[in-house]
């Protein structure tokens, strides 16, 4: 059992998160908010709960890895490495989507060392992560490699053939998450692309599928918990069932918020408003 | 038409120095869609399976997981059908492969209308795809022995290489294999002065015997193998130009972008007002034939070059 002490803190920052999302919408323009609303949580219990990572020593070898593969969420990733001291929040606020900025909408690895790899056409990164997995279980190493990917993203036929070479290949050491919002950019998923019964898909390719409210923390973490070790024979698909827009209503489930600015600081109040008011017992400045 | 060169197999050529390479270099991998036993890549699985992984029939995965590999620590040889390898996963090669500068050397084999088995089997337009591409080298080898030689020089190249080989045998071009190799430099094989013929790939082989078929009748031509399409050796270009006013090219190719594509972009922006002939497969779907049959329809075939440069001198 986790102690609430450690969900109360990841809850804190991923309101934390939550509120920079909207202030970097608010201050430099477009932003894939609906979606980097519902993966929040998520990627703040990666930063602040699940990778062995070192900010101090941001490439050792023994690091876990993380490729967002649905790379429009890529401002999630920015704030969680800079609200953990591994980029600089300023930086990013002041040079974000630039010319020649090291933040771009989408993460790319040849500015930003940081990161492990560039993504952003959609169903790049899991078969990315194969490649990663593969090596890591050739040398015989234990870290594991996470990615992040989108429900809609996984109508991309690349995806599965990567689902398909995790299984061949045993990659006990892999972890997907995917950010199921049910929305993407045209409407509802069952709308565009309809991928039910989503869970079976991802059984019949042999995965360890797992469940979870992926706005809860608790609910978040505890299925974190229950990955099994790295060099099991199966990798693990995590379903994170999400909001899209989570924690502010007028973004909530609205298919004109796949994408979005904030234009005017009475919008921008009203958000922080709107977060305050979701997150009762968060400070919200 | 009958050749009088001896032949090699590239396919076995490619294999046999992959795992010589293999028994090297600990860090090459191979990774193959489901062709193994057509590509050649089948003697390094056996050599070192621990090494090898057959992706199956899923190109554009194999090209993002061979990106996931150079990313740590591995060299990838990736191997499929070029048209498969272009097409299917260009994407993967520009955006997982490329943009990141990796040390992935992706080697198509049964290139350009050696596929033999129509157009859905046809890699016509790689040349044209791949030098679009930033980083990205790309190799044609003269003829099947050289490919030992674009193999040594793939190892220490830093950053992603695509050549392509063809199937079955093909004419051998070099007596000896004593020569350099050094990747951007075309070789000059055959002087002349009347014209000269840039070719890459199997065509070096045809460029010759059509050379010798012209030069029956009077007609001096030189010819050059231009192995590496990207980076083009500008300045041998240009310098045969300066010498014969009539560059002719020659390529198991579409004419629309490649070798004859490049040629005539370094003509043009050097201003070189000169005679430019593009001889390849013209702006139609390869059919059903044999390769000597193909060959022969689009004027590839030696008797086909050295009528259609006869035709302008």
């Amino acid at each position: 059992m986790i102690d609430d002490f450690v969900i109360n803190s990841l809850e804190e920052k991923a309101l934390e998160m939550r509120r920079l999302l909207v202030e970097l919408c608010f201050k430099t323009g477009v932003l894939h908010i609906g979606g980097d609303l519902s993966s929040s949580d998520i990627v703040t219990a990666l930063y602040f709960y699940q990778l062995n990572i070192d900010p101090q020593d941001i490439k050792k070898d023994s690091r876990d890895r993380f490729i967002i593969s649905k790379g429009h969420g890529g401002a999630t990733q920015y704030l969680a490495m800079g609200m953990r001291g591994i980029i600089s929040l300023e930086e990013l606020f002041s040079t974000y989507r630039k010319l020649d900025s090291r933040f771009g909408m989408h993460p790319c690895s040849n500015v930003l060392d940081e990161l492990e790899v560039s993504t952003g056409s959609l169903g790049h990164g899991l078969p990315l992560a194969v490649g990663f997995a593969l090596a890591a279980k050739m040398d015989q190493k234990k870290h594991r490699v996470y990615v992040l990917c989108g429900d809609g993203e996984t109508n991309e036929g690349s995806i599965w053939e990567a689902a398909m070479a995790a299984s061949h290949y045993q990659l006990g050491n892999l972890v997907c998450i995917v950010d199921k919002n049910n929305l993407s950019l045209d409407g509802f998923t069952k709308d565009v692309m309809n991928m039910e019964p989503y869970a079976d898909k991802w059984r019949a390719f042999n995965w360890n599928v797992l469940e979870t409210d992926g706005n809860d923390m608790r609910k978040l973490c505890e299925t974190l918990d229950a990955i099994p070790p790295y060099d099991s024979d199966r990798p693990t698909l995590i379903i994170a069932h999400t909001v899209k827009g989570k924690g502010i209503s007028f973004m909530e489930n609205n298919p004109s918020w796949h994408a979005g600015t904030i234009p005017t600081e009475e919008m921008y109040n009203q958000c922080l408003a709107e977060l305050a008011l979701s997150y009762p017992s968060r400070k919200v400045e | 038409m009958t050749t009088k060169r001896p032949e090699a197999a590239p396919c076995k050529i490619y294999g046999e120095k992959l795992a010589e390479l293999g028994a090297v270099y600990e860090n090459i991998v191979m990774l193959d869609a489901d062709l193994m036993r057509s590509n050649g890549t089948i003697v390094f699985q056996q050599k070192f399976p621990a090494r090898s992984f057959n992706m199956g029939i899923a190109e554009q995965n194999m090209m993002a997981v061979s990106a996931g590999l150079a990313l740590n620590g591995k060299m990838p040889y990736v191997s499929t059908f070029t048209s498969f390898g272009s097409m299917r996963a260009f994407e993967q090669i520009r955006t997982d492969i490329a943009y990141h500068n990796l040390k992935v050397r992706i080697v198509t084999t049964h290139c350009g209308m050696t596929g033999n088995s129509g157009a859905t089997h046809a890699g016509v337009e790689d040349l044209a795809l791949m030098r679009t591409i930033p980083n990205m080298t790309v190799v044609a080898p003269g003829d099947p022995n050289q490919i030992r030689k674009a193999l040594d020089a793939s190892v220490h190249l830093n950053g992603p290489m695509y050549m392509r080989i063809g199937a079955k045998t093909e004419p051998l071009v070099y007596d000896s294999q004593d020569y350099t190799f050094e990747l951007g430099k075309g070789i000059v094989l055959r002087e002349g002065k009347d014209a000269a013929i840039i070719a890459c790939g199997a065509m070096v082989a045809h460029a010759l015997d059509a050379a010798d078929l012209l030069a029956a009748e009077g007609k001096n031509v030189a010819v050059v193998d231009m192995h590496t399409i990207k980076p083009l050796d500008k300045e041998l270009i240009l310098s045969m130009a300066e010498k014969t006013g009539f560059i002719v090219t020659a390529e198991d190719h579409i004419r629309i972008g490649g070798l004859g594509s490049a040629v005539a972009e370094v003509l043009a922006d050097n201003g070189a007002n000169i005679r430019l002939l593009r001889l390849g497969i013209p702006d139609v779907f390869v059919t059903n034939g044999s390769v000597q049959q193909l060959y022969h329809k689009f004027g590839l075939d030696a008797e086909g070059l050295a009528r259609s440069i006869a035709g302008c001198l």
